[in-house]
């Protein structure tokens, strides 16, 4: 018999106590629009960051049977996943009120997806990471596709879950390449194997390698394999894909770094150059794809694009000083994001989402702390100081100078000129362009407003006062290294 | 006659193979669904095949959890398609085209 270590599941174990009681009070009350459950999940949330927060600094333990770890890593990007989560709850409140979409299984996905992300930071067993990838992945496909009479929603449901199942079938098929020659799935194991040279056939490792970074490739929308990720933002109701483009992007790089840097860390001469190809196309065909876009949503979604090719350029460097800012800039990009769609949300009507850029004109005079606060997030996502998104890329580039990457520096650098021209852009039709048509008066929930403010603090706080998170982040890198 | 364990892993191969050539080819997203079945199936035959080879039982395990989350996702999957076909009337991929560039 052996003994259970209770503290590792307990972050997973609240949140999945979490998934029940929705479920229950959906059976309870069926008539229900979903407000009992969405302030339910608040507090559940709260309590896991809690849990969250009070684990921190533990010496690092990994039980189960060696399935789950519990180290400062999981802990960080439970953080930022479950930040991510609360204030997508905060934002969904009011917009499923308006866009009467509101059902309490709205919730009970959210939370799902969140349990999956939550596994795949945790997950020291390629099992237990295909198997939150696909919870978080078969929750997303329902929620994206939620408002199920609305034809874009559906078709960005169907093509999620269409390449998204095509993506998990190259990530399986590598996980069989590497137990295949390793002989184990446990990631413990699968280094030491790699270490000691006890490889079954050296060609079908690098093989299985190099299909599990097409899988993940998938999961975090890097180019070439990014094709889903514009239809998807654009289809998925708003709320919802500001979620996606911060706890599942956090998650999928949790899983990836974890796998790449403390398993396949002694290949990284193998794959190094295959992620280097990746992070420069990410972020190159992301920003120009972005320079042409009209319609928000989709212009975000480059941009998102883009931000996961910055973060690879961390994975290049994989050393201490890399990872330590690739898991700081996704925290960073999961408040400026996750604002911005705040803000995309607020400024729609039912029936006239009005994700037109153009349609922003005047914004920022008609309600200055609407304009105020997108003004913040696009120069924050933009990379200029004294945001989070500065600093974030501070630290990756000079990761990536410091491991000798010049060149990819340098692309990224012009890429992050590139990108301020289209984030400012929405800046000056707020502020520069003459409003069209009458003025509409925006309605924002409580709750919507403390999403927003939330938002804009830590988007401030995280640019203005990096120390204490950065030493957080810092704290996580043993586990990989 | 014993069959190599190379074999099985040939076979797999050529499965998953014709697998993503329908996926990338086929224009019915039923049919490309299927393709994808075929594709997770392939990867069951590589974990059994190697889970005989190594003389382990893990492996197997891992096809039991494959096909378990094969089957939540076609549940889904097939929700998702009628949805689509509801609002069109059609689940051919190049006509479900609202969303581009």
């Amino acid at each position: 018999m052996f003994e259970i270590d209770w503290n590792i599941l307990l972050p997973s174990l609240v949140v999945a106590g979490l998934v029940l009681v929705v479920l229950c009070v959906d059976i309870i009350r069926p008539d229900n629009k979903g407000g009992v459950s969405g302030y339910l999940s608040l507090l559940g949330v709260g309590v896991a960051i809690w849990v969250s927060l009070s684990l921190w600094g533990r010496s690092p333990t990994h039980g189960l049977g060696g399935m789950l770890f519990l180290d400062n890593y999981a802990l960080f990007f439970n953080l930022i996943i479950l930040a991510g989560t609360g204030l997508t709850i905060f934002v969904s409140t009011g917009f499923l009120e308006r866009e009467e979409g509101g059902r309490s299984e709205y919730y009970l996905l959210i939370l799902a997806a969140t349990l999956g992300m939550m596994l795949m930071a945790a997950g020291a067993d390629l099992i237990v990471i295909f198997l939150g990838i696909e919870l978080m992945s078969i929750a997303l496909y329902i929620l994206v596709g939620f408002f199920r009479r609305r034809t874009d929603s559906n078709e960005g449901s169907m093509k999620y879950l269409l390449l998204g199942a095509f993506a998990t079938g190259f990530l399986l098929y590598g996980i069989a390449l590497v137990y295949g020659s390793t002989g184990t799935t446990n990631l413990r194991e699968i280094e030491l194997a790699v270490a000691q040279g006890r490889v079954y056939t050296h060609p079908m490792l690098l093989g299985g390698v190099a299909l599990l970074i097409v899988g993940f490739a998938f999961k975090v929308s890097a180019v070439p394999f990014h094709m889903w990720a514009p239809d998807v933002y654009q289809g998925a109701p708003t709320a919802i894909t500001g979620f996606m483009s911060a706890g599942p992007k956090a998650a999928a790089f949790a899983a990836f770094f974890r796998v790449m840097v403390a398993s396949l860390g002694d290949l990284s001469g193998d794959w190094s150059g295959a992620i280097w190809m990746l992070a420069a196309l990410t972020m190159t065909v992301g920003n120009l794809g972005a320079l042409s876009q009209r319609n928000i949503k989709r212009m975000l979604a480059y941009s998102s694009v883009a931000h996961a090719g910055y973060v690879l350029v961390a994975l290049v460097a994989a050393n201490e000083r890399g990872i330590a800012g690739g898991v700081f800039y996704l925290l960073a990009y999961a408040f400026m994001n996750i604002g911005a769609f705040a803000v995309i949300v607020a400024l729609g009507r039912k029936g006239d989402e009005n994700l037109e850029i153009s349609g922003y004109a005047g914004v920022g005079f008609r309600h200055p702390g609407i304009g105020l606060a997108m003004t913040l997030f696009m120069v924050s996502l933009a990379g200029l100081p004294p945001t989070a998104g500065f600093f974030g890329k501070f630290q990756i580039f000079s990761a990536a100078v410091e491991a000798g990457y010049i060149w990819l520096t340098v692309i990224g650098v012009l890429n992050s000129l590139v990108s301020v021209y289209f984030y400012l852009g929405v800046v000056v039709s707020m502020y520069m362009r003459q409003p069209v048509g009458q003025a509409h008066a925006v309605s924002m929930t409580p709750f919507a407003r403390v999403a927003l403010l939330t938002a804009s603090l830590g988007t401030l706080y995280i640019g203005l006062a990096p120390t204490s998170l950065l030493q957080m982040a810092r704290q996580t890198v043993s586990a990989l290294l | 006659m014993a069959v190599a364990t190379s074999h099985y892993l040939i076979l797999s191969a050529i499965l998953f193979s014709i697998g993503v050539a329908g996926v990338l080819t086929r224009r019915n997203a039923i049919v490309i669904f299927m393709c994808i079945e075929l594709m997770l199936n392939a990867v069951n035959l590589a974990f059994v095949a190697f889970a005989r080879h190594l003389g382990q039982a893990d492996g197997q395990v891992f096809v039991f959890f494959v096909m378990a989350v094969a089957a939540a996702e076609v549940a889904v999957g097939l929700a998702i398609i009628i949805a689509v076909f509801r609002n069109r009337e059609t689940v051919d991929v190049a006509e479900v085209n609202l969303l581009k560039w």
